[in-house]
């Protein structure tokens, strides 16, 4: 029981991490490599934070500032330029802006991991099965942020036209949508996902470094792509998924030491069944 | 008065001059109809207008503004609006969610809810289908929803790509008739058609159009009736 919530909990913080891969790769139809970076700034933005004024609160709106920001910047002064270019020289810049942020967080924090309190809700137990107040309140976080999305995608006419440039940019511009404000938007969105999914991560595991955002970053893309790249419910089921299944591996002794490898297996499986994933759509191809 | 002037147009791929130079105009209420064979550079001239692809060269005005470096979304707030060849409705979409897309330049609720309706009482088929997912709409009725969702913006000019293209003789016929209404209500059209007979019989005014360039202009009567035109276009 405990197993399947920690899975849950988990699984949600990969899904809010997927939903920027996957909402990025819908609109702007590229894969932003350093997604997983966002999430690493956003724990050292809370590092900071907490040691200047010690406020939880104010520290996670800093996140969120800080990578909503960044994510708006790198789009502009990164990708924006070769918006036209070849899918491959976008997918190299994201992985050089990938490592730029890690050499710069480097450069400011040091390479050595760092402990970061942000808040320590302690556990509760409910009859012979204990948990951390912490791993519900991720799960619950992160269920109203998806729903809020998932409204804002579906019920606002700013959602709708997301929805429509990531279908057919050109007629989504005859519309009348100005499609890089679109574009702006939706890595605006993403970081901000990304920074909640940083103050999830720290209160699971309350240290960071700078390549802390790489393992959970290619986790959550994994989990995109298993759901289906380019569709939000996608991201959520397929975040969710990897999630419980890494934790119940975990729990089963035998399992445990391949837990990363049966995570991986399963990406290999499914893009051998379903190359376009759990709730991927096979795109008309355009002429 | 025009309301629409492309002058010396020119539209390259690469190496390759799609479009050498291509001048003409659209008046206020007119249907004006392109046509020309396959591969001569009709929809390139309706996607260059818009700037969906670059010019390599002329100008473009509408209502006596420059637009040639007006982005699309631009030039519908403008009152330009572009029912696409392929009609390019949001599939993964609904009919109603489709219709809203089209008044995206609107602000009133009201009024966008007012022109839902008529469009609804005007195509009882749309409104039957209109929590349907687009995608399942046949090509007709997809083509339909196309021109409903370009006219939603309340358009002074409306540029239609092929809008015969791939569609059954009947609803041929439902397309042009649904023209011709849109043109007696007061908005201009620029016609693109490779079915010459069809857009010839509407059309005030057309131009033909060879291999990126206009060989010929006279309106639709005069070039229906045009020896050249007819071996050429019309089947002999």
């Amino acid at each position: 029981m405990s197993t399947l919530i920690d899975g849950l909990s988990l699984g949600s913080i990969y899904a809010l991490i997927a939903l920027g891969y996957t909402m990025v790769y819908g609109i702007a139809k590229m894969l932003n490599f350093a997604h997983g970076d966002i999430i690493m700034v956003g724990t050292y933005a809370i590092l900071t934070t907490m040691a200047l004024c010690g406020f939880p609160a104010v520290a996670i709106v800093m996140a969120v500032i800080v990578c909503t920001i960044l994510g708006i910047v790198v789009e502009k002064v990164a990708y924006k330029p070769l918006r036209g270019a070849s899918p491959l020289a976008v997918l190299i810049t994201a992985i050089g802006v990938s490592y730029l942020l890690q050499s710069i967080a480097q450069l400011i924090y040091g390479a050595k991991p760092q402990p970061v309190t942000l808040i320590n809700f302690g556990h509760v137990t409910f009859g012979s099965t204990t948990l951390n107040i912490s791993t519900l309140v991720t799960l619950g976080v992160a269920a109203v942020i998806m729903a809020g999305l998932t409204v804002f995608i579906k019920k606002t006419k700013t959602g709708r036209a997301m929805l429509a440039v990531s279908e057919d940019r050109g007629a989504a511009e005859l519309m009348g949508i100005p499609v890089n404000k679109v574009i702006t938007l939706t890595f605006g969105i993403g970081s901000a996902l990304a920074a909640a999914a940083s103050v999830f991560y720290l209160l699971q595991i309350p240290a960071t470094s700078p390549t802390v955002g790489s393992l959970p970053g290619i986790k959550a893309f994994t989990a995109a792509v298993i759901g289906g790249i380019g569709s939000i419910p996608g991201a959520m089921i397929g975040g969710i998924l990897l999630g419980v299944i890494e934790k119940v591996c975990m729990s089963i002794p035998a399992l445990n030491p391949y837990t990363t490898a049966i995570e991986f297996s399963l990406l290999i499986v499914i893009l051998l069944v379903k190359p376009t994933g759990l709730l991927g759509k096979k795109r008309r191809e355009k002429v | 008065m025009a309301l629409l002037t492309v002058e010396d147009l020119q539209v390259r791929y690469g190496l390759i001059q799609a479009i050498r130079g291509v001048s003409f105009e659209v008046n206020e209420g007119e249907v004006v109809a392109l046509i020309g064979a396959n591969g001569a550079g009709k929809t390139t001239i309706m996607h260059s207008i818009c700037n969906l692809i670059p010019k390599a060269g002329g100008k473009v005005t509408f209502m006596d503004k420059d637009i040639t470096n007006t982005p699309a979304h631009k030039l519908t707030y403008m009152g330009v609006a572009q029912v696409p060849e392929g009609r390019r409705i949001f599939q993964e979409l609904t009919v109603a969610e489709n219709l809203r897309l089209g008044a995206y330049t609107r602000k009133s609720k009201a009024e966008i809810n007012a022109s839902m309706e008529e469009m609804y009482e005007r195509f009882p088929i749309l409104k039957e289908r209109s929590k349907q997912i687009a995608g399942t709409l046949s090509g007709g009725e997809q083509q339909m929803l196309a021109t409903t969702r370009a006219l939603m913006s309340r358009p002074k000019l409306l540029l239609m790509d092929e809008p015969s293209m791939g569609l059954s003789p009947l609803f041929v016929n439902i397309i042009f008739d649904m023209i011709k209404k849109v043109n007696e209500e007061g908005t201009t059209v620029l016609l693109v058609e490779q079915n010459a007979k069809k857009a010839l019989s509407i059309a005030n005014r057309a131009y033909v159009l060879e291999i990126g360039k206009m060989v010929k202009t006279g309106t639709g009567k005069e070039l229906l009736e045009d020896d050249s035109i007819r071996k050429a276009y019309l089947g002999g």
